[in-house]
């Protein structure tokens, strides 16, 4: 004991908190500054979406539905959906599998390409296009000459979204397949199953909550992509407008309570998303910590 | 042939089958979309000629949009990362109602689509709108003037800096600060000498990744931004408007040269994780 006379322990004032905690003002202080900022840049604009939506009342609301350029686009939107989230699904999974079950050169380099579009702008993702399948592009002479439409037509639009919406199946699934290691796979391959056998037997359920998360967030993006279509799009009515493009024609021509109501439906498009990303993240987490 | 020798070396392999197909597969469909279209960008640039390249790349309505993309992008990418900490340490550390539902909110920006945020986010800045009906008798403009922007690019980066830091903060081992508290070290002096240096190179990744997202923004900017020659108009707006005058190779020279600089955001992204894996491993 007479270490402690010789040694002066330093002395807190008691606060009646823990010493690894902040006060309570400092607390207090940091949840307020966190709520309003969140507040202001998050749950402000998905409020004001809602409200001018129905600004002009539910009559209005549903009036912009049912004009037909609304529902072409709806349509549209849907279409190249249901074309790019299979697309980048089945990539997503043959690169998923190839980068997390073998070692390879350039293994580093496929990773980092396939991040590529998170990295540049959706303008280029248009653009690129454009300057192969454009009227003055690479082949754009030989498409005119067989009477193909690319670029400010259906297939550009939805090239332009594979291009920026590829990363998001295959993201979901390396850090995911990385984690569980292959050993199962290796148990099944000893036992006598083939390539298939595995692949739906055993690695699909393993993997079920992650794909699904990447699905989502790569059909989100789809549905909602504005900049890398509107490159590609020819804002053609009824043949070549997606949503997001029906939204800024509405919002151009000062229809704001029809380009807000196309909008809400897109929000709550973003709504689901959040809803089932978070579940299907949750899952995936519980489906790690069993292993 | 060398086959008895890289056996051994890489065990993973011929283990499991499939390799030719997934990485065939991958690299045909990474070719068709991403390789062959780069290229074009590479060669239409170059197609131009030097002379051609440098007087687009420094034309001055094109330099006054490098400073608005590339500058604002800067400020909004820090104030994401004094707010984005915050956010992910209260995220992480305290509890309080409405926790779980802010946290699933903080994704909004990835999820909505950015047209809408778009013009979401002109309608509350507007003159006579919500926020900017508030700023407008203190003679503060936001919508259709850089500030617009600059607040556009805050909101689509703000997920980068509070994802980024939050799993690190969750595994920050609670020794470090008991031990810190039990020299004698206040809750201040413990952050400012423990928690953020370890914390300080996630918080730049996450600043590194939103301005990597804000510099080539364009659906939430455009709404915004009101789009005025010399004063808010974004290079991918120009990249566009050239691409509307059938300007290809001027496109092309421009869409290089965002292509550079998010190369160079890139290399210092994977610089800075680089370094704090390094650190983790020193620890």
């Amino acid at each position: 004991m007479a270490g402690a006379s010789q040694f002066p322990i330093p002395q807190r004032p008691d606060t009646g908190r823990r010493a690894t905690a902040e006060s309570p003002v400092a607390k207090v202080l940091l949840v307020g500054i966190t709520l309003v900022f969140f507040s202001l840049f998050l749950l402000l604009p998905l409020f004001v979406v809602f409200q001018e939506a129905f600004s002009k009342g539910l009559g209005v609301f549903l009036k912009t539905f049912r004009d037909p350029y609304a529902q072409d686009a709806i349509r549209l939107t849907l279409l190249v959906a249901a074309i790019t989230v299979p697309l980048n699904t089945v990539f997503g999974l043959a690169a998923a599998w190839s980068l997390t079950r073998f070692r390879f050169s350039g293994r580093s380099f496929l990773i980092t390409l396939i991040d590529l579009p998170l990295w540049v702008s959706p303008v280029i993702g248009g653009l690129i296009y454009i300057l192969v399948f454009g009227s003055k592009g690479w082949l754009g002479a030989w498409l005119s000459d067989h009477g193909i439409r690319i670029i400010f037509a259906v297939p550009g639009i939805v090239l332009a979204t594979v291009f920026v919406t590829f990363p998001f199946v295959a993201r979901g699934l390396i850090p995911l397949m990385q984690a569980q290691g292959i050993s199962e796979e290796e148990a099944a391959l000893t036992l006598g199953a083939n390539g298939w056998q595995i692949f739906w037997r055993v690695t699909v359920p393993k993997i079920k909550w992650g794909l699904l998360y990447g699905v989502i967030l790569c059909n989100a993006r789809a549905m909602g992509e504005f900049g890398a279509v509107s490159v590609v799009s020819g804002h053609i009515r009824g043949k070549t407008n997606t949503m997001p493009l029906h939204i800024e024609i509405l919002y151009n021509e000062y229809h704001f309570a029809a380009a807000f109501a196309v909008a809400s439906l897109l929000a709550l498009l973003a709504l689901v998303t959040l809803f089932l990303k978070t579940y299907s993240e949750w899952r995936a987490a519980e489906q790690l910590k069993q292993l | 042939m060398s086959k008895q020798k890289s056996a051994p070396k890489k065990p993973l392999r011929h283990s499991l089958p499939g390799f030719g197909l997934t990485l065939g597969y991958s690299l045909v469909y990474l070719s068709l979309i991403v390789l062959v279209p780069f290229s074009a960008l590479f060669v239409k640039t170059a197609s131009g000629g030097w002379g051609h390249f440098w007087e687009t790349i420094t034309a001055p309505r094109v330099v006054v949009s490098y400073g608005v993309s590339f500058g604002l992008s800067f400020f909004a990418a820090l104030v994401n990362g004094v707010f984005g900490f915050i956010g992910a340490w209260v995220l992480v550390r305290y509890r309080f109602p409405g926790r779980r539902i802010l946290d699933a909110m903080v994704d909004l920006p990835f999820a909505l689509p950015t047209a809408v945020a778009g013009i979401a986010l002109t309608a509350i800045y507007a003159p006579n709108d919500w926020i900017g009906g508030l700023l407008k008798p203190v003679g503060i403009k936001v919508a259709f003037t850089q500030l617009g922007i600059f607040v556009a690019l805050t909101f689509i980066g703000l997920p980068f800096v509070v994802r980024t830091l939050q799993p690190v903060i969750q595994n920050l081992s609670d020794d470090v600060e008991e031990a810190a508290a039990c020299l004698g070290a206040g809750r201040w002096q413990t952050f400012r000498r423990v928690i953020f240096p370890a914390l300080l190179p996630s918080t730049l990744t996450g600043v590194t990744l939103a301005y990597g997202r804000a510099v080539g923004e364009y659906g939430s900017v455009v709404f915004i931004a009101g789009n005025l020659p010399f004063k808010t108009e974004i290079t991918p707006l120009l990249i566009i408007s050239k691409l509307e005058q059938y300007d290809y190779s001027g496109a092309a020279a421009l869409g290089f040269v965002m292509l550079v600089v998010s190369f160079f955001v890139l290399l210092a992204s994977n610089a800075l994780q680089a370094w704090d894996n390094k650190r983790k491993g020193m620890l």
